[in-house]
């Protein structure tokens, strides 16, 4: 069946024919590592029509978020994407920073743009990784994991934690970077690149994953910007924003590096998108962390939003009251009447906050953007005259993460 | 990201009772509802706000100062200027009802079916008003301020299925 014919029919809507078959593709158990569903319609292989179905997690986040303080959100937001949770962390308290009117300190500011670049790294991993998982190159799978792991490690010297992190405090971070973590991270910007040559080398002219992406859900410039596609979905079909370099709420400027467009803005080209800002994030890395600042990691006890250091908590009278007074329940610092939106370049997209502030501790409104969200809903598009074969591709190249969409 | 200053004073021209307030270089326009599309239509035609960022909503039930019940906010880019606007209206029961934005930003259809399925805000003229998160049989709007944190009795609202009826 030639495409045009397919694309010009209304499709979901049309009467029921009796040779498409439905086909409900995917896993849907909740226990399942995704919890994704699409009902399909297919004549013979191709897609005639695919239906996204969401709505199985339940996670109820913004809910949570009108019930939790500003320091307990931060949690659940690691949760949002768990493929990525520094970059949601960094976005949740930008975006009550941002409220608060708070300054940050250059350190923390650093510290910021080091883990968010860290994560996008780990992120673009796993979507690659899975991507050429899906299209059977599992040798790179392999190779993109075990960097994920060494990024694990330094996650975990840094705050504790390898996966929900939860490392982004109110006006600062949970924990100053030691020598350790900073020694781990020159090492990764050190080894790192030997592998990027490699899957590199195994991926990017392999002749059955170039056939398999190339050509396979082309989404055109117009489209990307009409359908409020952002991240690496929409540079590979040629739009040029980027909000590091377009609306940075960290020093950004500060650094040298590119940001990666593409026209073609097929499979293909967002695996190529996302392979050149690894390289991107790992220039900025190492920029950032030979011009690391000095000096304290919190806004501290004058502005009464950061958490004081334990020594003075431990040792003065004053840091014993601002820590009592933070933790107590009715207590804490008062945020703006008000309401503001900030949203920050996540790997997948646009990661944006709708925050409404009553007052209070805590949020009136947490509303979330996710990117995640707005790109599965681009996928029928996308699919519409392929083969059955094409979905993991498409899906795998959109990064679709199955936690933020059922928010 | 800066602000539009002279789409603002165009649209306050053009339609009448428009306001603005701004908060960290933040301007939000509120517009009366019955113009909502018409002032979007001129921010998407004439003033090129092509990029749809966001659709959301706000329950101001026990907001202190508030004077409606809910608030749709739309957060528009320009992508070539990144210009900033946000876009507001307010709404109150029983008239929950607005035109949706579809036609003009194809990415808002699945932002508009989610605030409805939250909120219960009906978007005139959607082509595919169902709900997106929850089924369809569900009764409430769970993102409501009077609706519980808990949502205790919810599943016992819906039928059993069982392996012969599937």
């Amino acid at each position: 069946m030639p495409l045009a014919s397919v694309e010009s029919r209304d499709l979901a809507h049309d009467e029921p024919q009796d040779y498409l078959w439905t086909l409900n593709f995917g896993p849907q158990h909740p226990a399942t590592h995704t919890t994704l569903r699409l009902v399909l319609k297919l004549d013979g292989e191709r897609v005639i029509d695919a239906m996204p179905d969401i709505g199985y997690l339940h996670s109820g986040f913004e809910k949570l978020g009108e019930h939790l303080n500003y320091n307990q959100y931060v949690t659940i937001t690691d949760r949002m994407n768990y493929i990525s949770p520094m970059t949601n962390n960094v976005a949740w308290h930008g975006a009550v920073e941002k409220l608060l009117g708070l300054k940050l300190t250059p350190r923390c500011q650093y510290i910021r743009i080091i883990i968010s670049e860290l994560s996008r790294i780990s992120d673009h991993l796993l979507c690659n990784g899975a991507a050429g998982l899906d299209t059977g190159a599992f040798t790179y799978f392999l190779y993109a994991f075990y960097q994920r792991e060494v990024l694990y490690d330094i996650f975990e010297t840094l705050c504790g934690a390898r996966f929900t992190n939860s490392y982004t405090r109110v006006g600062g971070l949970m924990y100053d970077m030691t020598p350790l973590v900073v020694e781990k991270i020159r090492a990764f910007c050190k080894n790192f690149p030997k592998t990027l040559h490699d899957m590199e080398r195994l991926l990017d002219r392999n002749k059955i994953f170039v056939d398999r992406t190339k050509g396979v859900g082309v989404l055109t410039k117009a489209e990307a910007i009409n359908r409020s596609c952002s991240g690496p979905v929409a540079r590979a079909s040629g739009v040029t924003r980027d909000l590091r370099k377009d609306d940075p709420h960290l020093p950004y400027s500060d650094f040298n590096f590119q940001v990666c467009c593409a026209t073609a803005g097929d499979c293909y080209t967002r695996y190529l998108v996302r392979m050149q800002e690894m390289w991107e994030s790992l220039k900025i890395v190492e920029q950032a962390i030979e011009k690391l600042p000095g000096g304290p990691v919190n806004v501290g006890i004058d502005q009464r939003t950061a958490f004081p250091d334990k020594r003075w908590v431990y040792s003065t009278i004053e840091g014993t009251i601002s820590h009592f007074e933070l933790q107590m329940s009715n207590r804490g610092f008062e945020v703006p009447h008000e309401e503001i939106y900030a949203a920050i370049e996540a790997p997948n997209g646009e990661l944006g906050f709708y925050i409404v502030g009553d007052g209070t501790e805590t949020a009136y409104r947490a509303r979330c953007r996710p990117p995640s969200f707005i790109h599965f809903a681009v996928f029928p598009h996308l699919i519409r005259g392929h083969t059955l074969s094409d979905i993991v591709a498409v899906l795998g190249s959109l990064n679709i993460i199955a936690a933020e969409l059922d928010r | 990201m800066s602000n539009d200053a002279a789409s603002i004073d165009l649209l306050k021209n053009r339609i009448a009772g428009i306001s603005t307030s701004e908060f960290r270089g933040q301007v939000r326009v509120v517009v009366p509802t019955e113009h909502l599309f018409a002032s979007l239509e001129f921010l998407h035609g004439e003033r090129v706000f092509d990029f749809l960022v966001d659709i959301t909503c706000v329950d101001y039930l026990n907001y202190r100062g508030a004077t409606d019940r809910f608030g749709l906010v739309y957060v528009l880019t320009n992508t070539v200027t990144n210009e900033q606007l946000m876009v507001r209206t307010f709404l109150n029961e029983p008239d929950l009802a607005v035109p949706s934005v579809t036609s003009l930003w194809e990415g808002a259809n699945w932002m508009e079916r989610e605030v409805w399925d939250m909120f219960g805000i009906t978007f005139e003229g959607h082509p595919d008003h169902r709900r997106i998160l929850l089924p369809e049989e569900f009764a409430a709007f769970p993102l409501r301020k009077d609706y519980p944190l808990q949502g205790r009795g919810e599943r016992h609202n819906f039928p059993v299925l069982t392996r012969d009826s599937a």
